[in-house]
């Protein structure tokens, strides 16, 4: 058993292990730190697959910027844990059964069947370049249209997620500098023209005739 | 079993999956722990990704990963404001009171 094999032994049963209890952690922030622990984990498994750039992406772009948002939208939202929690236990059976049948079902299958240990050889000809480099050249010439959609559904994204949550508030005595400024005389004061004297009403009509 | 082949990243890929649909069996009620057990399932996927793309020797599979974590952020930014949005409208993230569509 070489170092590789046990430091993915190790990055596997840390990563199985924080997500179990991701998924039953009794308190949402606990669960948040813990699925911050199996992206960190599973960054280091791509890290034994030499995909640098994706295991940096996702400890800055995951850890750095998503988990922070779910723990600050967890922080901010109070949650009754204990109704959400009612019934937790009466499925745990059924679906631990279920999930272990699959997870076992498709290990025998998986690893008997890919049986791939060593990567393929560069070609004699080709030059070596590091994963980073490899995939920004793949990114910037084949995928160039792709990458500008996703710029564009990242930026359709933030502008939804701002559009969703802002809401005016009723009880803000903020002012506009602007219509400050644009104010005029007329508007504040209203001069009504009356004469010294006035008729006096009309005497009210019967209310035989509203009938 | 001892030296690393495909199968073992695939099984690590598999089991993950199968836990994270564990998370949404038992968290039917809790909307933000199921959106944790989606964010685990794309890492699943990404994981299956990342593996055959070193095996096979072919990059493409890393720029798909690429693109799928973009999608997930931008998944989970929307989902993540729509649950704020729902919860100061209902003042609770239980999915069984969120039945005013009557589907």
């Amino acid at each position: 058993m070489d170092v590789k094999t046990g430091f993915f032994y190790l990055f596997s049963v840390v990563l199985l292990f924080a997500a179990f209890r991701v998924v039953t952690a009794r308190n949402p922030v606990h669960a948040v730190l813990y699925l911050m622990l199996a992206f960190s984990q599973a960054s280091a498994v791509w890290f034994l697959l030499n995909a640098e750039f994706l295991a940096i992406v996702l400890v800055l772009v995951y850890l750095g910027a998503v988990m922070v948002l779910f723990l600050f939208v967890v922080m901010m939202l109070d949650i009754n844990i204990d109704t959400m929690r009612k019934g937790f236990w009466k499925n745990f059976p059924l679906a631990a059964t279920l999930g272990a049948i699959v997870a076992l079902e498709m290990a025998a299958v998986l690893l008997s069947g890919f049986r791939l240990s060593q990567a393929p050889a560069m070609l004699a000809g080709a030059v070596p370049v590091d994963n980073g480099k490899a995939l920004g050249i793949l990114l910037y010439t084949e995928y160039l249209m792709p990458i500008q959609i996703a710029a564009c559904i990242l930026l359709v994204a933030m502008i939804a997620a701002i559009a969703l949550t802002l809401r005016e508030r009723k009880d803000s005595k903020a002012i506009d500098p602007s219509i400050q400024v644009k104010v005029r005389a007329a508007d504040r004061m209203q001069l009504v023209k009356m004469g010294v004297t006035q008729p006096a009403p009309a005497p009210v009509a019967p209310a035989e005739e509203s009938k | 079993m001892m030296t690393l082949t495909l199968g073992h990243f695939l099984s690590l890929g598999a089991m993950l999956f199968a836990l994270a649909v564990i998370g949404i069996f038992l968290n039917r009620k809790n909307l933000i722990v199921l959106l944790m057990a989606i964010e685990l399932m794309l890492l699943a996927v990404n994981m299956n990704f990342v593996a055959f793309s070193h095996y096979l020797g072919d990059m493409h599979g890393q720029v798909f990963v690429f693109f799928i974590l973009t999608v997930a952020a931008a998944e989970s930014a929307i989902g993540l404001a729509i649950l704020v949005l729902l919860f100061r409208n209902k003042n609770s993230i239980n999915v069984d009171e969120l039945n005013s569509l009557k589907g």
